[in-house]
């Protein structure tokens, strides 16, 4: 066989596989020149026809022509293959954009979450949280508290009765009592929970939240009492906002105190939701009276302490900007929605 | 209280305006609620002297008259008022003037006239509600003088929200003394010249309860005009504290109410028989008031009477029998002193919270009722004339109030509030608020003066001390809080982790009123009668829960009502139960949910945007009831709520016991309250409050009277146990039995026969229709079967089902489907 004639042999079978468009005719296109009765395989069988000597050197030229067009197949087949995986992903390619499947998350109650996250800042600062029933007695609402009878504070109260006595209960300060007659001192507890009064209006509802703090000891102090409630606000309100305590009066500490911190949303210039004196009032406290002390089994002479009381719903009003006091209980999903986060 | 800038400084001088004396009356505890003028805005209105006043040639009801403002020509101004007349000094509101409610004056036309402003009355001026013509000046008023010059309206009132501690300071003489005290100023006051007695008639005073009458000051004044004209600045003065001028009588009473905080009454003498007696009064014991309603009083209550019966309710109000009207000539003047618990709570009963109800229960002076009576005599006889009787004093001086002295110890002072005071500082802040002061070894003793009814205990004197020092030099102190853990039990649920479970599935927290709908409540739970208020603050509001379900079903129609179509609410609070005449103030975690299973999406089955309905909202209390790690102990069983679905309803029970309910809304329920979509509701018990304060969460254990409690949601302590390493084998079986064949039944029967082999049982299909008879239902159940010790050989799972499936067939008559 002349050389001339392998090489164009070989040269037209690496054509045909570089102009194979699939796998099905790249396999033809290998059967066709490689297969057993194929024509490069046939060449080979030509080589009884060559003298002796020329033999070896034409069968390995034969056999280097099949290696070319056996190689030049597989890396097609390789690109072939590869393409198809190509178009198969471009087929399967979705839409990222659209939406997820399944239900949604919904969330707490804006209070709630105000709630939780003054009972987490109270705990990391070595408080207890108590709680209390919301149906209680005059002892515990009034009479312990050094509200007796006919007192003129009572009249600030507007309190919810049952036939049989029994109220609910005005503030969260009977938990004080209870704690006390419970626990004893030393005790630094909050008592988070429902209180309730008759008044309904833009800034008041009948049942709304309020935070009880108690601490007693041996020498608890007014400056004790000021650390913590200004630790308290800047923690809540992650600012340095300035805070004043007002002379007041309740009739369960003494001295009292009202609470004001320095407006969050003018920062004590002035605006609208402090009516324009820089001030918020937040709480009141005071340090425990001692006809408190003494009613919950406490000798005022060993023991000192202080209390305060705030309103959540105020702290949350104040922490999200809330306008309304009233859109708490609307329970408007609307409303609600917009608090669905951690 | 409403104090008036000028009547303050004629008792004290004050160094700060208005405004800085509103911040240090506020920061000693005397808030300052408003800071007002005298009168709201106007301008160019002037003091106008009418010369003449002739009838309107057009209309009878009009005057024209001609009105001097002391420059220029007199002006002609037409004025309807039937007062104007000439001479009369009045406010006339130039051309151009602004009057308060955005009335401009211009020159008009009326009826053919020309007028050339307007004459004002007291009302149009914003200084009075009513008012019956025009402005009536003094004669001696400057014409042309700025009206707000003249009447200095523009004067600041403080208004003053004074605690209920300190009636002391509920007068003008009070606040001056607080001033006093800030500023380091004496008070001053109006020296009060005894009158000149004129006549010696006295009338006769009996004390019968003299611990609640201890004093009672009396006068006699004959001759009076009650019909002359209280002169204007004392009814400004009145009007500036919010008091409405009547009479120059109950005009003088008011005015020294207000001066110096001791209330008095005046009788018409000639209607007063025989003699006064102070005394209780008898039970049911009618007497008609100034305000014309008759009350019954009651023997803790105080009257004064007179030889026919009762002629007031002592330190409240007094009677229409012998009150003074315009035609009074002869006044018996009385000056009392009740003592707070004389008067405390009374008034309540009947609503006559009276200036002096509010000034007697939080106490009144003892000492001062001579001095008040002097100070009224004088401006009685200045303004109506009238000639003085002697003043008589009946008192029982053992029964009077006296001030205790109270100790003060150096080291509770410093305790108390963590703050150190150097001795003459605390003597003179003391001392300054008219304290008698006398050192002691460990301290000081403080006699607190007459009026000072709130400083009885040590505290009552440091709160003095810091309230005059200032709050804000008390330095801010840590507290030290020793490390110690306290208890924290596994099995105590984290509140936020349940209430973000169902967040998480979709949830959203509701806050609801703890009262609610006696009508919706009675209608859910006819069978469970709710505690009622006694004072509810509406008909709809007026009984406790006895489920969150009521406030629930408000939340969810006012959402649909919002067009919201798919609503899962939750609340997490106190219902409050009766049974056995015990109340149960039980925590108490529900859900509802009413419209489709999911969010509207896309590529999920039809059957998925379905209504949501039981099997989902179990699907969602049974993810969190896994959060107990005691899944396997909780168990639903078909009840019969009539506010359920009878079908649709079912208990949920923890070992046996109670602890919610889950179903659907009663189908004549969820038409009653026009619900689109059927809500399904779920109720579990969290905790039940017990006398432990301090573990508001195994408040579950037991319950208010000893009652056993069993709480949902208490946690078991996870406990590892081994996993088996060898494969698990699953079989499925179809199994036909009755319609009324619960699956828990067959599920037990299983896991009976089963025993420890079987891993899990799972449910993937329910069938009825061609291939099972009508009356029986196809259940696919998949068991996975496992050993701990050994792989399964399919001889030995082969033999299990055989088992499971002999024995269903014997104790449920069942059948396999092939």
């Amino acid at each position: 066989m002349r050389m001339q004639d392998l090489t164009s042999l070989t040269q037209q079978a690496l054509e045909e596989v570089a102009a194979c468009g699939d796998l099905a005719s790249l396999d033809e296109a290998r059967v066709r020149w490689l297969g057993k009765k194929g024509v490069l395989t046939e060449q080979l069988k030509s080589l009884g026809a060559l003298p002796g000597p020329e033999r070896p050197a034409a069968g390995q030229r034969i056999n280097e022509a099949k290696e070319r067009v056996n190689s030049a197949i597989d890396a097609r087949r390789a690109d072939l293959e590869r393409i198809e995986v190509e178009m198969k992903l471009a087929a399967g390619r979705i839409d990222v954009t659209l939406p997820g499947r399944g239900e949604e998350r919904g969330g707490l109650h804006p209070v709630t979450k105000a709630r939780l996250r003054i009972e987490m800042l109270f705990r990391r600062a070595g408080f207890d949280v108590a709680s209390g029933p919301e149906i209680e007695d005059d002892f515990h609402n009034f009479e312990a508290l050094n509200i007796p009878p006919d007192h003129p504070a009572r009249a600030m109260h507007d309190t919810f009765y049952f036939p049989d006595g029994r109220l609910l209960r005005t503030h969260t300060s009977p938990v004080q009592i209870r704690a006390l007659l419970e626990q004893g001192a030393p005790i630094a507890i909050i008592a988070p929970g429902r209180v309730y009064r008759v008044d309904y209006d833009m800034t008041h509802a009948p049942m709304f939240h309020q935070l009880e703090g108690l601490v007693v000891d041996e020498n608890i102090s007014y400056g004790n009492m000021k650390a913590a409630l200004h630790g308290f606000l800047k923690a809540f309100f992650e600012r340095d906002l300035a805070m004043r305590l007002r002379p007041s009066y309740f009739p369960f500490t003494e001295p009292s105190a009202e609470v004001d911190m320095s407006c969050v949303f003018c920062e004590g210039k002035g605006c609208r939701t402090c009516k324009q004196t820089g001030w918020l009032e937040i709480a009141g406290c005071g340090m425990v009276h001692p006809n408190v002390l003494k009613a919950s089994g406490i000798d005022p002479e060993r023991c000192t302490g202080y209390a305060f009381g705030a309103g959540i719903d105020r702290l949350a009003m104040l922490r999200y900007g809330v306008n309304d006091l009233r859109l708490f209980f609307e329970n408007d999903l609307r409303f609600l929605r917009q608090f669905r986060t951690f | 209280m409403k104090v008036p800038y000028s009547w303050l400084a004629e008792w004290v001088d004050v160094p700060w305006d208005a405004r800085e004396l509103g911040s240090r009356l506020t920061m000693a505890g005397f808030e300052l609620d408003a800071l007002e003028a005298a009168a709201p805005e106007f301008t160019q209105v002037v003091v106008a002297e009418i010369l003449s006043a002739e009838r309107h040639p057009q209309a009878d009801k009009l005057q024209v008259c001609r009105v001097s403002t002391g420059q220029g020509e007199p002006l002609q101004i037409v004025c309807g008022a039937s007062n104007a007349r000439a001479g009369l000094k009045t406010a006339l509101a130039l051309v151009g003037a602004k009057l308060p409610g955005g009335l401009d004056i211009k020159a008009a036309k009326l009826r053919g006239v020309e007028s050339f402003g307007m004459l004002c009355s007291a009302k149009e001026l914003g200084l009075a509600d009513t008012s019956a013509g025009i402005l009536e000046l003094p004669a001696d008023a400057p014409v042309g003088r700025p009206l707000r010059e003249y009447l200095e309206l523009d004067e600041p009132i403080l208004e003053l929200n004074i605690t209920a501690n300190r009636g002391d300071a509920m007068s003008i003489i009070g606040i001056a003394r607080e001033v006093a005290a800030l500023a380091g100023k004496p008070v001053k006051g109006p020296v009060a010249t005894p009158s000149s007695v004129g006549h010696g008639d006295k009338f006769p005073v009996y004390l019968d309860a003299p611990a609640a009458c201890p004093k009672f000051v009396g006068c006699v004044i004959r001759g009076v005009n009650n019909r002359a004209a209280t002169p204007l600045r004392i009814s400004e003065r009145l009007r500036r504290a919010g008091v409405r001028s009547i009479s120059p009588v109950v005009d003088v009473t008011n005015y020294v109410m207000l001066e110096l905080g001791q209330p008095m009454h005046a009788y018409d003498l000639a209607k007063l028989q025989g003699e006064i007696r102070v005394r209780p009064a008898r039970a049911g014991e009618p007497i008609r008031l100034l305000d014309g309603k008759t009350i019954e009083a009651a023997p803790d209550v105080l009257l004064i009477t007179d030889s026919e019966g009762p002629v007031g309710l002592a330190g409240i109000m007094g009677g229409q029998r012998t009150a003074v009207s315009l035609e009074t000539t002869d006044v018996f003047l009385e000056v009392a002193y009740f003592p707070p618990a004389a008067i405390m709570g009374r008034a309540r009963r009947w609503g006559l919270l009276t200036d002096a109800v509010q000034r007697f229960e939080r106490g009144v002076d003892p000492t001062q009722q001579e001095r008040a009576m002097e100070r009224a005599i004088a401006l009685l006889s200045a303004i109506a004339g009238g000639s003085p009787g002697p003043i008589s004093v009946t008192q029982s001086p053992e029964h009077q109030t006296k001030r205790a002295p109270v100790p003060l110890r150096r080291t509770q002072l410093k305790r108390l509030l963590g703050l150190t005071l150097d001795d003459a500082r605390v003597t003179s802040t003391l001392e300054a608020l008219q304290m008698r002061v006398v050192p002691t070894a460990q301290g000081w003793e403080a006699t607190p003066p007459s009026y000072r009814f709130d400083v009885t205990i040590e505290a009552d004197l440091i709160e003095e001390v810091a309230r005059i020092v200032g709050f804000e030099a008390i330095p801010e102190q840590d507290a030290l809080v020793p490390q110690r853990f306290r208890a924290a039990p596994e099995e105590i649920p984290l509140e936020h982790t349940i209430l973000e479970a169902l967040a998480m599935r979709g949830y959203q927290e509701a806050i609801t009123f703890a009262f609610v709908d006696p009508a919706l409540q009675t209608r859910l739970f006819p069978d469970q009668p709710g505690l009622v208020l006694s004072n509810p603050i509406a008909s709809d509001m007026s009984v406790m829960r006895v489920s969150l379900w009521p406030g629930l079903l408000r939340a969810a129609q006012e959402n649909q009502r919002r067009q919201q179509d798919r609503i899962r609410l939750f609340e997490h609070g106190a219902r409050f139960v009766v049974a056995d005449g015990v109340t149960r103030e039980i925590d108490t975690l529900s859900g509802i949910v009413c419209g489709p299973r999911l969010p509207e999406q896309w590529g999920v089955p039809r059957e998925m945007r379905a209504p949501a309905d039981f099997y989902d909202v179990k699907g969602d209390l049974q993810a969190l009831l896994v959060g107990t790690g005691a899944r396997d102990s909780f168990t639903f069983e078909p009840v019969s709520l009539s506010c359920l679905h009878p079908g649709r309803a079912a208990r949920v029970l923890r070992q046996g016991q109670e602890v919610g309910y889950i179903g659907e809304l009663h189908p004549l329920l969820v038409r009653e309250l026009d619900f689109t979509y059927s809500p399904v509701l779920f109720e579990l018990n969290v905790g039940e409050w017990s006398s432990r304060p301090l573990a508001p969460h195994t408040k579950g254990q037991i319950g208010a009277a000893g009652r056993e409690f069993t709480a949902a949601l208490t946690v078991e302590k996870p406990q590892h146990r081994e996993i088996s390493r060898f494969p698990q084998v699953r079989r499925d079986i179809a199994v036909v039995v009755d319609e009324t064949v619960a699956l828990s039944a067959l599920a037990d029967r299983v896991v009976f026969t089963a025993s420890t082999l079987l891993q899990s049982l799972r449910v993937f299909d329910v069938y009825r229709g061609p291939g099972v008879e009508s009356g029986r239902k196809s259940i696919a159940l998949g068991l996975i079967f496992q050993d701990i010790s050994r792989t399964l050989t399919d001889d030995d799972v082969e033999r299990l089902i055989a088992s499971i499936v002999a024995d269903l067939r014997v104790s449920l008559n069942a059948k396999i489907r092939e």
